[in-house]
């Protein structure tokens, strides 16, 4: 049994990034940036780690919000943010390194999303 | 600064016997818990599609109407589910792996269990 | 200014193990940058959570990797098992803390293997190989699979191993922590290895921190990170030294995993020694009702295994973050400044699993 409780705090998604620059301050690396679908809204955990404390800020947004990037505080978030944009459809603004939808290509657009395009690869235009 | 380390194994291996085996002229390691392949005891199965249930990759159909119990075998993924969970334990793992296929196909296999006349029985004692 | 070529490399190339593209910028021979690209591969083993009771889920968990499959299983069980609050048997989280190191030898000799291989030594390649050979045995013998164990199930384990065979299990760890001696020798003292991975790939121990680097890969830079010390399962109950190494370069990555092999040998003898005797797994009924981030130390670093469920039998959302994911900003830092043709020996040097990485 792992001995931790993960804590996790929500925040606005106005507030994410002076709160993620408190966690950068404090010294805590990035774990994870994790997305999930709950009924019709996306919850979105950031995980940090300090000395194998283990501390969560979630977002909740809806489908058609822009979220703010966070790789200027966390340079290796580009790969985390571009995994949500193309598994969720979640639009991302400001990331370092932006592959435009094409680091995981899949042949449904957006498949974990609300509503995933039906689009298979061979019907695209 | 060490030069040569290699040549102790080197030599060694090349004085020893080979550590492979020559595979289809000599048989493949078996275990006796090796995960080979899903064997039915057709004669004991009642259908109850416990199997068909638990199955995480969905290779085994049963069909209550017509007695089958069907596998595709390049589905299945020797996870052992099936045998755990059957309630009364027809299914077993064999240690030999399926043989290689050239096409994807099932296999079926007629369930010849018959349910014992057991009501029948009883009417019989309460009477 | 010189003129600036790119230089596709991968997802297919005789020195990589798995599908990872990389478009490197060289001046000269110089890489000055590289732009990771992965998703050949992608699964959808996330979603079809939504489709599979979670306690069938074990296996599809357990598939995600080929390699570290014990590992991934174990950690799901274990989430399931905090947001359900089971207590899991002492025997059973033993058994699993001596499947999880073997899990980690094969996977350590196995990329010891590989790296012999990318930087051309053939010989080292098969010799690691036929050691790794040993530990799969042990697998099969106790759990029936080589590399997919199924051995792990939500409440325990499913089969238990006999006390004689883990005193037989003991004694051929003596023989096969000789070989590995062996072997571990060529690797960290021989000249021509040395002069090949010394300087190459360096990457710093503030970068290897904030780049979110983890197991090997961090440790090679001197960040002492290692999920086993939280002490999950039976780990807390285990003595272990953390193994570091300050160089950062491929060297460094390369000392650690092989250190690595004697912490992994000693667990399992800790283990073997102190199992206790008792009941393998217990009962489980109902669903999981609500969340829980469950982490745990495998071959490659740290893995993270986030499972919600809403009290059905099907969990909403599963996710896995494997390790080489958050290993790759790091590998992309690691890669900028170093010679073309020390690519495939960098590349490898993070031990990079991308099947698992896109699950």
């Amino acid at each position: 049994m792992t001995s931790e409780i993960p804590e996790t705090v929500p925040v606005e998604t106005g507030n994410l990034i002076g709160k993620v620059e408190e966690f950068r301050d404090g010294g805590y690396r990035l774990v994870q940036i994790n997305c999930s679908k709950i009924g019709d809204v996306y919850e979105i955990n950031y995980s940090f780690d300090k000395d194998y404390r283990f501390r969560n800020l979630r977002i909740t947004v809806t489908a058609d919000t822009e979220i703010p990037s966070i790789s200027g505080m966390y340079w290796g978030a580009f790969i985390y943010e571009n995994e949500m944009h193309d598994l969720f459809g979640i639009r991302v603004r400001g990331m370092n390194i932006d592959f435009k939808g094409h680091l995981f290509t899949t042949a449904v657009k957006f498949p974990f999303s609300i509503a995933p395009s039906t689009l298979t690869k061979d019907e695209k235009p | 600064m060490a030069f040569f380390e290699m040549t102790k194994t080197a030599i060694k291996t090349l004085l020893s016997t080979p550590a492979t085996i020559l595979y289809p002229a000599q048989p493949a390691k078996k275990t006796p818990l090796s995960r080979g392949h899903v064997t039915i005891d057709e004669s004991r199965c009642i259908s109850c599609g416990t199997c068909q249930r638990k199955c995480p990759s969905q290779a085994i159909v049963i069909s209550k109407e017509a007695k089958t119990w069907q596998i595709d075998r390049l589905r299945c993924v020797v996870c052992n589910s099936c045998v755990d969970t059957c309630p009364v334990k027809c299914l077993f793992m064999d240690t030999q792996y399926s043989s290689p296929v050239i096409a994807r196909s099932v296999e079926l296999i007629a369930i010849t269990y018959v349910k014992p006349a057991k009501p029948e029985k009883k009417d019989e004692a309460s009477a | 200014m010189t003129k600036q070529i790119i230089v596709p490399f991968g997802p297919q190339h005789p020195v990589l193990p798995e599908p990872i593209h990389l478009d490197l910028v060289l001046e000269d021979e110089r890489v000055v940058d590289v732009i990771p690209s992965i998703g050949y591969i992608h699964r959808g083993f996330e979603k079809l959570v939504e489709k599979r009771e979670y306690t069938e889920y074990v296996y599809i968990a357990e598939r995600t990797c080929g390699i570290c499959s014990f590992i991934h299983g174990a950690t799901y069980c274990q989430g399931i098992e905090q947001i359900m609050n089971i207590d899991v048997p002492e025997r059973a989280q033993y058994l699993r803390v001596i499947w999880s190191e073997y899990s980690r030898l094969h996977s350590h000799l196995l990329w010891l293997g590989l790296f012999a291989d990318s930087f051309g030594f053939e010989n080292l390649f098969m010799n690691a190989w036929r050691i790794r050979e040993r530990i799969l045995d042990v697998m099969e013998q106790t759990t029936g699979g080589r590399v997919i164990q199924g051995s792990c199930k939500i409440g325990g384990v499913r089969r238990d191993i006999a006390n004689e065979k883990l005193d037989e299990m003991r004694r051929d760890l003596d023989t096969t922590e000789r070989e590995i001696r062996d072997l571990t020798t060529v690797f960290l003292q021989d000249n021509s290895i040395k002069h090949r991975l010394r300087n190459v790939g360096r990457l710093s121990k503030e970068d290897a921190y904030h780049l979110g680097a983890s197991g090997p890969t961090a440790r090679g830079s001197g960040v002492a990170i290692d999920l086993r010390k939280t002490g999950y399962g039976a780990y807390g109950k285990l003595n272990f030294q953390l193994v570091t190494d300050s160089c950062g370069d491929c060297y460094g990555r390369c000392a650690v995993r092989a250190q690595e092999l004697f912490t992994s040998i000693d667990l399992i003898r800790q283990a073997i020694q102190k199992i206790p005797d008792g009941p393998i797994d217990i009962k489980v009924s109902g669903a999981p009702n609500g969340e829980f981030f469950t982490r745990a130390e495998q071959p490659r670093g740290e893995l993270v295994h986030y499972l919600k469920g809403n009290g059905t039998k099907f969990l909403v959302r599963s996710r896995i973050r494997t390790p080489t994911l958050t290993n790759i900003p790091p590998l992309v830092r690691m890669l900028q400044g170093c010679e073309l043709a020390d690519v495939p020996v960098i590349v490898l040097s993070i031990d990079p699993c991308i099947s698992c990485t896109e699950r």
